[in-house]
Parts: structure tokens; C-alpha cells; sequence
């Protein structure tokens, strides 16, 4: 993984040192709450309900045992143990004392961690595919890339009061794992026919409140004009993106309201101010960052572990949690697992501080001392020995990391919702629970196969409910919490936007809405349909009939 | 006579921020002026008779329409009527880097401690801090940084094509085309 040089170092150093001066001269009334917001919103910190909550970034997702242990240790001795992996592939402490935060990011900046950038109106988090670098399907391992676009985005002078938050994705392989068609920006990359890398690039794709898909404005962009083109593209919105309605600030209403030609024109443009000029990456600094991200040095001799089947055939939770949790390898004899963090009665995406420890030591033995946060808020462990697999099942068992549900109706994506967040208007949490409890039979969860639910409390949808099969979204009606249901959603390469099949429903209905909406698939299904299969051959109908019929 | 931030330094302000002239008649005698573009553009010729004068641009005006003057114009102002008004920073890079503007860059309105490092790196080189607030703590805004990985008016050879040379260039060596 990347490793910090003395600037990187320095940087952060100084990052730092100047919140630790915001935050004092906020305490002595020098700075007044609304000049305060947006530079603590740029370092993580919302004012939560009950307390602040520090969201501390996690580039594309990767991190090391040792900023894992960091962050343990943090959740213990600043927080109540735990902390929240998030959508956007971060980490939240929902605890913490504002005085405590300068001393919290002083810690995260020994083990190369800060919290620059993880709210605000500026460039979020950069993300990626949680299997890069392992994936078979991998056409560019998008990582050197995700950081070479980081570091450009870090602290950029000229965008850091921007009219919106603003997320950039990259995706490197041929099927997208990053949900690229729902960001501001989103970046393929691809060879041509001569082995050549470039990017395609995507603009004004998003959730919230208007939900986009976004539209390529360029098919092949030369790699080296990669930061050239993301500049003139962030520049068009800076100027021109609307100000005037918080709701209508993100970049795809300006990309709509301008229409997607008129908006790559402006974009096409600005680029010829920068081409070629000294942003333009030079060949160096490619490979600088490439050499971060080399294999590790597997075991040899490689090959596919024999032992593997048998004991798959022997044992059905094993072969369950192989079948679910564990990833094919390009590297023969490796594979890749992912730790569910969606057990039935823990929110999802929660982890406690011991069991971080505990994950930590894992990772250490059986994956190189590297772990992943995939943007369904589960772990990844990206290089696991295929002869290792049975024995990392049964620690990952004693820690409740093992249920095997990756890709089914209980891997809820799900934001912390109404008990947490002051922006929800609904409890996300219990609904969750709710649903997984009705689902607790593992044969028919198997039976029902993929579908994605996804909830949001509310319109910000940090549980990209658009995209779920089955999106949940909290609403408000008169002070009361009530919930409204979208099917056919979906992210990946078929990425499609759910559609609202009717009323909200309260809290106490929803486990029986959605047995009901399965229950018209295991029906109607042909087979080797998928749910989302079968709902975008069917259409609504069939699905709202069956829920309105008996529900209300 | 007011002060302000320039070139790293608390200096007096000779120059006079008209913010909404009733008409050409109206405007102070005797000192320089800094006047809203609508203004320049519809007198500009009357304007360049009286002495000195400059222009000032809202954060929607665009800097192209002052692209045919920049050479006679000795200070271009850039309004921040909020500081979380971004636009600010695209307009003094433009006016920079694409119109080559080498006058005086001065950010106006809200302008605060806490984003004059960012003004600074995007071309500005003065600062009309807020009335309220104290100069001299705004001062220490200006080195709220050592360095950063862009390319930036200020510093326009991005890290990255410094960061094989033995040792890294600080944001205070003075670079090459600075303003």
C-alpha cells in the first residue's frame, strides 16, 4: 500500500496543527459556529445528535493492521468501543468530544491516517474496487491511479469550497464493483487495442435527492491527462454549478441543465488550458505509485488447494460461507474472503474495538497484513492461501465475522439513520434488524439468492437505497417515521435506479413488505433469475399488488 | 487610512472599494478607485480620464470581460461575499494562468484567517480582511502550509515533479513565474 514520504508526513503534520488552532480559537469564541462548520466538516467532524462524529478517511478503501490496531485503540480510548465502516469506504466514531479531535487526528497521523476531506462541500474520498489488484477480471489495477487522484484532490487550493460534496470513483475491471454510474465523477479504465491505458470518464451519475445516472462526456482519455481533465471538469462546476439551492447544488444538475453536450463542450474547453502542461503526469510518477501497490509474495509452489473440495463436501456451513464470503484469485492457490460485518442484531458496518484488534491479528497471519472496506460495508481480506481458508472460517466464526451472506437479502447496506445522524428522518437500524430477523432461515435466504437491499434514512441516501433491488428510504409524515419502498434498482455496469411502488409503510410493516416482494419473486421467477431479473421482466405491478393487497 | 494584507506583509490601503456607485458623478475625487465591472463597462472611457482605477468582479462575473484591459488595469479585486463561496478561487486562477493578469489580485468581502493559504496558492497576493477581524492574526493564515501536491499558481510545478529532487522546494522559494 502506499507509504507516506516526508512531505506526505509533513502535510498532515500541519493539517493538524492547524485544526488544533481552529478548534481552540472556536472554544474561546474566536471563530463563531458558522465560520467554524465548514473547516471542522472539511476534517470529518458533523455534530451528531448526541454527539460529534469524526469520519476518518480510508483511501479506496485499503488499510493496514497497524492503522487497524490505530483505530481500536482510538474507538477505546476516545469513543465506546466501536466505530461505523461507511458506504464511502470510511470509518465513523459516533462519540468522540470535540476537544478530544485534535489529539484523535495527532493519533491517526502516526500510522498515516487523517480525516482531510471526509464531509464538506469538497472532494470526498476516492474510491475503488475492493478487489483490486486480485480480481481475474482486472484490466488496470486502479490503486496507483486512486491515489495519484487523491493526492491532486487533497487540500486543492482552488476547490475547496465547491457548491457540493463531490465523489469520484475508479474502476479498473470489467465488471464495476466501485458503482461508478453514481458518482459525480466516475473513472474507467481501459486499454486499447494495443495495450495502451486511458480512461473513460463519467460525469453526473449521483444519489440524494435526484437521483442520476451518470453520462460518459469522454470515451478515452490519455492516461498522463488524467489530473488535467479532472481539473477542467472541477473548475466547470466551481463556476458554474448552482449555489443558490443546496438541493440542486451537485454537479448533475448542472450537467442536466446544461445538457450533457453543452457540459462536455465547457469541459472539453478548460482542458486545453492545462493539456500537456506540468500536471500532466509524467511517466515517474506512475510507476512511483505502481511500486506501492506490487503482489505480495505469495507462497509457492501456486496451485489450486486439492484439500479444498473435501472439506467443502463435508462440511454445509463451510461450503455456505465458500460459496458467499470467499472471492475467486487471478494468483492459483489464492482466494480473496470477505468478513461480513452484517450479523443479524449488530448494525450494519458496526465493529468493535476488540474485535478490530482481533481482525487485525488475522489479517496479519493470513492476508499480508492488509484488509479492504468494501463500499458495502463489509472487509476484505484480499490474499488468503486457499489451504488457509477452513482454518480462518472457524476465527472468523468465534468473532461473529463469518455469516455467510455477502450478496444476499440479510448483507443490508444501511447509514446509521435516526439513532445516530441529526440530518435522518427515520431510524434505519431497527429496520434492518427487523428484516434480517425474518430471514434468519439460511435455506430459504440461499433460495432467494442475490438481491440487494439498501436503506437510507433519509434523502442524502448514504445507504444507496436508489441502487438497492430493494431500496428502503426514511421519510417524515407529521413528526412520525414512515418508510418508502423502491424496487429494480441496482448498482454495477446494469446500474439502474429503483422506482417508489406506492405509500410509505411504518416501521412495523416493513419485515411483512418485504417477505411479500420475495415471496412474488420465488413465485414468478424463471429460472437462474435473479430477483432484479425477474422485477425488470415483470415490471412493478405484480410486486405493488401483492404488497398493497394485503398490507393495507 | 484602512490596511490590508500584501505580498506577506500588513501594508495601508490607498485604494478606495466603491460598492455600489449611484453614477460616474458620484465616485470619490482625488483617490484611486476600485469600481464594479456594470460600471467599468459602460463608462470605461470617462473612468480612464479621472486617475486611477480598478474593477471589481462578483464571484458569477466572468474575468474574460476584462480580458481586453488586463495590461492597463493595476488591480483586479475578486468579491467573496460568503467565504464558502468557492468561485472566487477559479476566477484568480483564470486571471492568472489563462488572461497571464500580473497586477494585483485582491480578494474582497468575506475574506478570513482560514482560507488566505488556499487564496494565496490560487494567484491572490492581497487581502482585504474582514473589518472585524485582526490583521495581524489573519497574517499567520498565510502559513498555515509549507507545501501541497498541486500545481498551483503560486507554485505551478506540481510535487510530483519536484519530489525526485533531492530536496523538496518549499511554497516560500520563490517559483519561477511568480505573480
Amino acid at each position: 500500500m502506499y507509504q507516506y514520504d516526508d512531505f506526505d508526513h509533513r502535510l498532515v503534520a500541519e493539517r493538524v496543527a492547524q485544526f488544533r488552532d481552529q478548534t481552540r480559537r472556536f472554544l474561546a469564541g474566536e471563530l463563531t459556529e458558522d465560520e467554524f462548520r465548514p473547516l471542522r466538516l472539511q476534517n470529518g467532524l458533523y455534530i451528531q445528535k448526541h454527539a460529534p462524529m469524526l469520519r476518518i478517511s480510508i483511501p479506496y478503501g485499503v488499510l493496514s493492521s497497524k492503522q487497524l490496531r490505530k483505530l481500536a485503540h482510538i474507538g477505546r480510548k476516545y469513543d465506546r468501543g466501536y466505530g461505523h465502516f461507511t458506504t464511502r469506504q470510511n470509518l465513523q466514531f459516533n462519540w468522540p468530544r470535540l476537544e478530544d479531535v485534535p489529539e484523535i487526528l495527532g493519533e491517526l497521523a502516526t500510522v498515516e491516517m487523517h480525516a482531510i476531506q471526509t464531509s464538506g462541500n469538497c472532494e470526498r474520498n476516492i474510491t475503488t474496487d475492493h478487489f483490486a489488484g486480485i480480481a481475474a477480471d482486472e484490466v488496470v489495477d486502479p490503486r496507483p491511479w486512486a491515489e495519484l487522484i487523491r493526492q491532486w484532490a487533497a487540500l486543492n487550493p482552488e476547490f475547496a469550497y465547491l457548491p457540493r460534496k463531490f465523489k469520484i470513483a475508479v474502476n479498473g475491471s470489467t465488471v464495476d464493483r466501485a458503482a461508478t454510474l453514481v458518482h459525480d465523477i466516475g473513472v474507467h479504465a481501459v486499454r486499447n487495442e494495443t495495450g495502451e491505458v486511458g480512461f473513460r470518464v463519467l460525469v453526473g451519475g449521483g444519489l440524494g435527492r435526484t437521483p442520476m445516472i451518470g453520462y460518459v462526456i469522454r470515451e478515452w482519455l490519455p492516461h498522463d491527462e488524467i489530473l488535467n481533465y479532472l481539473d477542467a471538469i472541477l473548475r466547470v462546476y466551481n463556476r458554474f454549478g448552482r449555489r443558490d439551492n443546496i438541493y440542486k447544488a451537485r454537479i448533475k444538475i448542472l450537467v442536466k441543465e446544461r445538457t450533457p453536450a453543452e457540459f462536455t463542450r465547457a469541459v472539453e474547453e478548460e482542458w486545453q488550458l492545462a493539456r500537456g502542461g506540468p500536471t500532466t503526469v509524467p511517466n515517474e510518477e506512475i510507476e512511483r505509485l505502481s511500486s506501492f501497490f506490487t503482489p505480495p509474495p505469495y507462497a509457492k509452489p501456486r496451485g489450486d488447494d486439492t484439500g479444498l473440495r473435501a472439506l467443502i463436501a463435508d462440511n454445509r456451513p463451510f461450503d455456505n460461507w465458500v460459496r458467499r464470503n470467499v472471492f475467486p484469485h487471478k494468483v492459483p492457490g489464492y482466494a480473496a474472503v470477505t468478513l461480513s460485518l452484517k450479523k443479524t442484531g449488530v448494525p450494519p458496518g458496526d465493529v468493535t474495538s476488540d474485535q478490530m484488534d482481533a481482525i487485525a491479528a488475522l489479517a496479519d497471519r493470513y492476508s499480508f497484513g492488509e484488509l479492504r472496506v468494501s463500499h458495502e460495508q463489509n472487509l476484505v481480506f484480499a490474499d488468503v492461501r486457499q489451504a488457509e481458508l477452513f482454518r480462518l472460517w472457524t476465527e472468523l466464526k468465534g468473532l461473529g465475522l463469518a455469516t455467510p451472506n455477502i450478496g444476499l437479502l440479510t448483507d443490508i447496506i444501511c447509514c446509521p439513520g435516526g439513532d445516530f445522524c441529526s440530518l435522518a428522518n427515520a431510524k434505519s437500524i431497527p429496520i434492518a434488524e427487523a428484516v434480517q430477523r425474518r430471514f434468519d432461515d439460511l435455506d430459504y435466504l440461499y433460495d432467494i439468492g442475490e438481491v440487494s437491499l439498501n436503506m437510507s434514512g433519509c434523502m442524502n441516501a448514504c445507504g444507496h437505497h436508489h441502487v438497492g433491488n430493494i431500496g428502503v428510504l426514511g421519510v417524515d409524515k407529521n413528526g412520525e417515521e414512515w418508510y418508502q419502498v423502491s424496487i429494480g434498482g441496482a448498482q454495477g455496469d446494469g446500474a439502474s435506479l429503483g422506482k417508489v411502488i406506492g405509500p410509505s409503510f411504518a416501521a412495523s410493516e416493513m419485515p411483512d413488505v418485504v417477505s411479500r416482494l420475495i415471496e412474488v419473486y420465488v413465485e414468478r421467477r424463471h429460472e437462474d433469475e435473479r430477483f432484479i431479473d425477474t422485477v425488470r421482466r415483470l415490471g412493478p405491478e405484480p410486486f405493488k399488488e401483492r404488497v398493497y393487497a394485503t398490507a393495507h | 487610512m484602512p490596511r490590508l494584507i500584501k505580498d506577506g506583509a500588513i501594508v495601508e490601503d490607498r485604494w478606495t472599494l466603491v460598492r455600489e456607485p449611484p453614477s460616474l458623478a458620484a465616485l470619490p475625487l482625488a483617490t484611486p478607485v476600485i469600481v464594479p465591472l456594470v460600471l467599468w463597462k459602460s463608462d470605461r472611457n470617462a473612468l480612464a480620464t479621472r486617475g486611477e482605477v480598478a474593477v471589481w468582479l462578483k464571484p458569477d462575473e466572468d474575468p474574460a470581460a476584462l480580458a481586453a484591459d488586463l495590461a492597463s488595469l493595476p488591480l483586479i479585486a475578486v468579491d467573496f461575499p460568503k467565504f464558502t463561496d468557492g468561485r472566487g478561487y477559479s476566477t484568480a486562477k483564470l486571471l492568472r494562468h489563462k488572461f497571464r493578469f500580473t497586477g494585483e489580485l485582491r480578494a474582497i468581502g468575506d475574506v478570513l484567517r482560514d482560507q488566505l493559504y488556499y487564496m494565496r496558492q490560487c494567484g491572490f497576493d492581497a487581502f482585504a480582511v474582514r473589518a472585524d477581524r485582526s490583521l495581524e492574526d489573519a497574517l499567520k493564515g498565510l502559513a498555515d502550509f509549507s507545501d501541497g501536491y498541486q500545481a498551483t499558481v503560486r507554485q505551478p510545478i506540481p510535487l510530483f515533479r519536484r519530489r525526485t529532487a533531492a530536496a523538496i522546494v518549499t511554497e516560500n522559494t520563490p517559483a519561477a513565474n511568480d505573480p
